[in-house]
């Protein structure tokens, strides 16, 4: 990819992303850290087409995501989103989802929440009743049932606890292994993005101002930024423009 | 009623006008220029009603209709900011349920194809047609706004933007209809309707007066739901851009 998006906010362009540039090796996974508002999401939505790019272009397989099918591409690229919202209904109608979008046979729902340890009691309880970490378990199970073939996760386990966490670590890192999942994965957890990544971007003010393996992101940062952040320098809100 | 006792109404007009200046609500000008303007529409509409009524031809009273069902879809089009071709697809909307319930009436000979009956009753389905279009492109937007993060969820699920907009339609369409619902339900406890009042200070038979109100009632049912369900499936798309990302 090598994009850039900018909104106009009360009569002010305002760049969201400036030329980021990259590209991501399928089977692999890739954390982007940096401040809130550094353009993470944003770079996440162009993946799937929820936002296009102002210039440059984004490939999924070698195709300009505007050249794809769109339902084709979304289902193919699942994006969970940093604030877990739950459609109308159970927690199975939201499991089922997307299987009813797409006229398909229902998932195993039962399975789907062993898999992230919630118990099968939860199925008939309103989706919008759970607590904020069970909501982002089911957001994350409504896109895996779906069977994307990248995954993009927004702050995916912010509202769990460690235990909780380590169990969709797990299930995310076991998807990657067993089905050669892609994911790029957005988080304020550098522990996490340590433990998980193979590789890692930094997105300060809508620029990645650095990207390597990420075992030599955290051992040798280059970057004046990647120094600070690894320190715990770099306050959330600094170097953070877009969303 | 002659135009002695007409003129003799005029004393409301003054009385709201005084009770204006009385209490400085500086109303008076609208209010004079609203009853000017009331007058010679309704004196201009008479003579020109007199004039189709004479000549009874089809095409005269298409043409009628069709002013009629445009000057709707103007007015009701300009609730729907931010949606494109508002007055194309409102105008449809409205052109379906007169022609369905209309023409039902008519094919039914429940009411005499001559303009004295099609024009009045024409214009009481287009007038609520119009109101339901105009409800129904106000509650689009906001509830549009207001499920935004529902629809995007669906949307990077894979949906089509008919199911993505699948729970905004059909909340913009129901509450569109409540109106019309509920003055149904209310009719002759609350309000003595428009078209059964002037039948029976016509002299009319109060029962026959209720039956024509009956087929207006459930005509004017018909009319809401079939605008604002044509409306809702041609409005549903301008919700979108081209790559399926919410447009409003």
């Amino acid at each position: 990819m090598d994009v850039h998006r900018r909104i106009v906010v009360d009569g002010r362009d305002r760049h969201l992303l400036r030329g980021v540039n990259g590209s991501v090796t399928p089977g692999r996974v890739v954390t982007l850290v940096g401040p809130s508002g550094a353009g993470k999401s944003t770079l996440l939505s162009l993946c799937n087409l929820l936002q296009t790019p102002d210039e440059g272009a984004v490939f999924v397989w070698g195709w300009e995501v505007r050249q794809w099918p769109v339902r084709e591409l979304r289902r193919r690229v699942g994006l969970v989103m940093q604030q877990p919202v739950m459609l109308p209904g159970t927690v199975a109608d939201n499991l089922a989802a997307a299987a009813r979008l797409h006229a398909e046979a229902e998932p195993d729902n039962r399975g789907l929440l062993r898999l992230v340890g919630l118990p099968a009691e939860l199925l008939a309880r309103p989706a919008g009743a759970l607590s904020g970490g069970e909501k982002q378990r089911i957001a994350l199970l409504r896109t895996l049932a779906n069977r994307p073939e990248i995954l993009l996760l927004d702050e995916a386990t912010s509202a769990l606890d460690r235990e909780s966490a380590a169990v969709v670590e797990e299930l995310v890192l076991r998807r990657v292994r067993d089905e050669g999942l892609t994911v790029l994965w957005v988080t304020h957890d550098l522990a996490l993005a340590r433990r998980v990544g193979d590789e890692t971007w930094l997105v300060v003010d809508g620029r990645v101002v650095e990207q390597r393996p990420t075992a030599a992101f955290f051992d040798d940062p280059q970057s004046e930024w990647a120094r600070r952040l690894v320190r715990g320098h770099l306050a959330p809100a600094e170097g953070g423009e877009g969303t | 009623m002659s135009l002695w006792s007409l003129a003799l109404t005029l004393a409301f007009v003054a009385a709201a006008m005084l009770l204006s200046v009385w209490r400085r609500l500086g109303l008076e000008k609208d209010m004079v220029i609203a009853a000017v303007r009331a007058t010679v529409q309704l004196l201009l509409i008479g003579y020109v009603l007199k004039f189709i009524f004479h000549v009874d031809h089809a095409a005269l009273t298409a043409a009628m209709v069709l002013v009629m069902s445009c000057v709707a879809a103007d007015n009701a089009s300009r609730r729907g900011n931010g949606l494109a071709g508002r007055f194309c697809r409102v105008w449809l909307a409205i052109a379906a349920s007169e022609i369905a319930t209309q023409g039902f009436l008519l094919a039914a000979h429940v009411v005499p194809s001559k303009p004295a009956y099609i024009i009045p009753i024409s214009g009481m389905i287009i007038g609520n047609a119009m109101v339901a279009s105009a409800l129904f492109l106000n509650r689009l937007r906001a509830e549009a706004q207001a499920r935004r993060d529902e629809m995007l969820v669906l949307l990077s699920l894979g949906a089509t933007p008919i199911q993505a907009s699948g729970a905004v339609v059909k909340a913009a369409v129901k509450s569109s209809m409540i109106p019309t619902i509920d003055s149904t339900k209310t009719m002759g406890l609350v309000q003595l309707p428009g078209m059964m009042t002037g039948q029976i200070l016509a002299g009319a038979d109060p029962i026959q007066a209720v039956r024509y109100q009956l087929l207006i009632v459930f005509a004017l049912m018909a009319s809401a739901a079939i605008t604002t369900l044509v409306l809702g499936f041609l409005t549903y798309p301008r919700l979108f851009n081209e790559y399926h990302q919410p447009a409003v």
